[in-house]
């Protein structure tokens, strides 16, 4: 009893004292606005990126400064910007040519026909050189391309292996054998097979784009149809009593059971799948002459002015970033298609 | 003894005591109920290890009635999951095996609908749609649309979880999560019930909750029921009749003790009466004396 007492005697001290110490010495915390926390740890972690890539910066500038080439200073940051402005003012000005082009051909055209309504007319494609934009949205359809042929076959292979041991076990040593190997050693054969059989009058594609797009397939295939043999094999043995006790047939069985819990494990694979072919895309457009980001690099290599390291350098940087924004997307997909609302992707 | 445990029989053929044959109707359904209704007989199972072969089950006989309330217990490891597995179809026996209405037993089917021990619903459907996943495969072609959902909202409210309908498994409780697994398989209209420890994962309010919706059901519906548990409360409280299984390897069936306190049974009443009391202690007896725990032989 009389502890007790004593305890509230000091409780009352405590707060007492406690009201007069926080008038005191109030100053401003995050946690007293609302929403305070999480502005403080974005802010947090912005800040801190921000002085990552500015250390970055520094450092990139200070080791530029003391490499000299043959084709000159390595470009530092400052050069590289200049150059990202020299390219998009190409696209602008290859752009305006192009507008002007069809102009052009539109006023003669209309000329002709005054002159003689049966003349006969011809409207002619624009032939200009490729802008920086254009190859960025070629590697993007031709990344896009091979990755779409790869998952029709991985995902399909992977249910299919995850299912049935045996198919696995027939299946592993080959999987095993291909996934090492360079985009490279692809490449000659792939170029060969497609200009053998991809034979027609007027091509719907450029045969560089399919070389390109298939070695990016055959690099990309792997991950996924092992994330997706792993994510299958590895559903619930309860829920798939549940299946065989409800009867599900395999279609309903796949559907209803397999594929959702198999969901995340496939997204896995296909993050990967895509980030590979995003790197093998440069190294297979470079030797395909695919127009694409591989090929502008290529040729700038080739051409060897004092600009071209800069260019170079900021194709690297723009490769990075559609990389990291096509890794976002996959995660943005996931998060639409996946049923499981709480986990944190990351 | 066929006489108790065959109450409709006994009632229309109370006439017949005489001498002579029996009429054939009662000769139909005395061989029928020679044959039980669900009836397992000499059953083994073999497991092929990497350790050798491991004899989980040798000669299990079981007989049991329409109607009929069974629980199975035992220490863990006796080999109670694998009897349940055989029944569901889900393992098959090496020797021996199990009939079911007069047909055999070979592979599962929603004829012996399971209750898993920690409710395996899909966590990506609703509870609704738990339920729908086995009622559209059972009843494809004899139920319409609208009487399918009638049929699903019917059991839902069976199990008192309609309030739960739109939800998803992890957002309600671990009991309400087992009463959707229950109403998923009564929602199939199995001729047998299998449950394997369905309260096992719950804490004692929920259980007793359960349980009494387990009785409510049974009584309603009157559902041929085998329930694997721990409990020794939990089985006198709702069996017909306690298989006690003696442990592995090589376990069978120890003793049957048939628990004849009449329905419905209210469970605090039950706490002091002494034929509850005393079936109580007989299953208790049997676990602890009769068959130490193999732990304890081993030390």
């Amino acid at each position: 009893m009389k502890v007790k007492d004593e305890e509230k005697k000091m409780h009352s001290i405590i707060s007492r004292y406690a009201f007069i110490k926080r008038e005191q010495t109030w100053r401003f915390e995050w946690s007293d606005i609302p929403g305070g926390v999480a502005i403080a740890k974005a802010l947090r972690t912005w800040s801190l990126s921000i002085a990552g890539i500015l250390v970055f910066l520094l450092l990139w500038q200070a080791t530029a400064n003391s490499i000299d080439t043959s084709l000159g200073q390595f470009p530092g940051p400052v050069q590289v910007w200049t150059q990202v402005q020299n390219l998009a003012d190409e696209h602008q000005r290859e752009n305006e040519r192009r507008v002007e082009f069809f102009e052009r051909q539109e006023t003669r055209n209309a000329e002709l026909l005054a002159q003689d309504p049966n003349a006969e007319i011809r409207v002619r494609p624009y032939t200009g050189r490729p802008t920086f934009l254009d190859q960025i949205q070629t590697s993007l359809m031709t990344v896009g391309f091979g990755f779409a042929i790869a998952m029709l076959i991985a995902i399909p292979l992977g249910i299919l292996c995850g299912l049935s041991e045996t198919l696995y076990s027939a299946v592993n040593p080959i999987i095993q054998l291909f996934k090492p190997v360079s985009p490279l050693a692809w490449l000659p054969l792939v170029t060969m097979v497609v200009s053998a059989l991809y034979v027609s009058e007027s091509p719907m594609f450029e045969k560089s784009f399919i070389t390109s797009a298939i070695t990016v397939a055959l690099c990309c295939l792997w991950p996924t149809v092992i994330n997706t043999t792993v994510g299958v094999a590895s559903v619930d043995k309860d829920l798939i009593n549940v299946s065989r006790v409800i009867c599900l047939p395999t279609h309903m069985h796949i559907r209803k059971i397999v594929l959702p819990s198999a969901i995340p494990l496939i997204f896995t694979g296909m993050r990967l799948s895509l980030a590979t072919g995003w790197m093998v895309l440069i190294a297979a457009e470079m030797l395909a002459q695919n127009p694409g980001l591989g090929k502008f690099i290529w040729d700038e290599f080739q051409n060897g002015s004092s600009d071209s390291l800069g260019r170079i350098m900021v194709a690297v940087l723009v490769i990075g970033f559609i990389g990291l924004i096509l890794d976002k997307l996959m995660l943005a997909l996931q998060r639409r298609v996946s049923w499981d609302k709480q986990t944190v992707l990351r | 003894m066929w006489e108790r445990a065959c109450p409709r029989l006994r009632q229309k053929h109370k006439i017949h005591r005489g001498r002579g044959p029996l009429p054939q109707s009662a000769m139909r359904m005395e061989r029928k109920f020679m044959q039980g209704y669900l009836e397992i007989s000499k059953v083994g199972i073999e497991f092929n290890t990497e350790s050798g072969n491991f004899r989980a089950l040798q000669d299990v006989n079981l007989k049991v009635e329409k109607g009929e309330f069974i629980s199975l217990i035992g220490h863990s490891g006796c080999g109670k999951s694998t009897v349940l597995n055989i029944l569901a179809g889900l393992y098959q026996a090496t020797e021996g095996g199990v009939i079911l209405d007069g047909k055999e037993v070979n592979a599962p089917s929603p004829d012996r609908a399971v209750v898993f021990q920690n409710h395996a619903l899909l966590p990506w459907l609703t509870v609704y749609e738990n339920v729908e996943l086995g009622v559209k495969q059972v009843f494809k072609d004899r139920k319409s649309k609208a009487e399918m959902a009638e049929w699903i909202d019917h059991n839902l409210a069976l199990v008192h979880i309609t309030h739960a309908k739109h939800k998803r498994p992890h957002e309600i409780s671990g009991g309400m999560k087992q009463r959707v697994g229950i109403a998923r398989c009564l929602a199939m209209q199995p001729k047998v019930l299998l449950m394997d420890e369905p309260f096992g994962a719950l804490d004692a309010l929920t259980r007793a909750h359960l349980q009494d919706s387990v009785m409510e059901i049974h009584a309603q519906l009157g559902t041929t029921v085998v329930m694997i548990t721990h409990d020794v409360d939990e089985a006198v409280l709702l069996s017909d009749r306690i298989v006690m299984m003696s442990n592995g390897p090589a376990a069978t069936i120890g003793e049957i003790l048939s628990v004849t306190l009449p329905r419905p049974r209210n469970r605090l009443a039950l706490a002091e009466d002494p034929d509850f009391v005393h079936a109580r202690q007989q299953v208790l007896q049997f676990l602890y004396d009769k068959h130490k725990f193999p732990g304890a032989k081993a030390a």
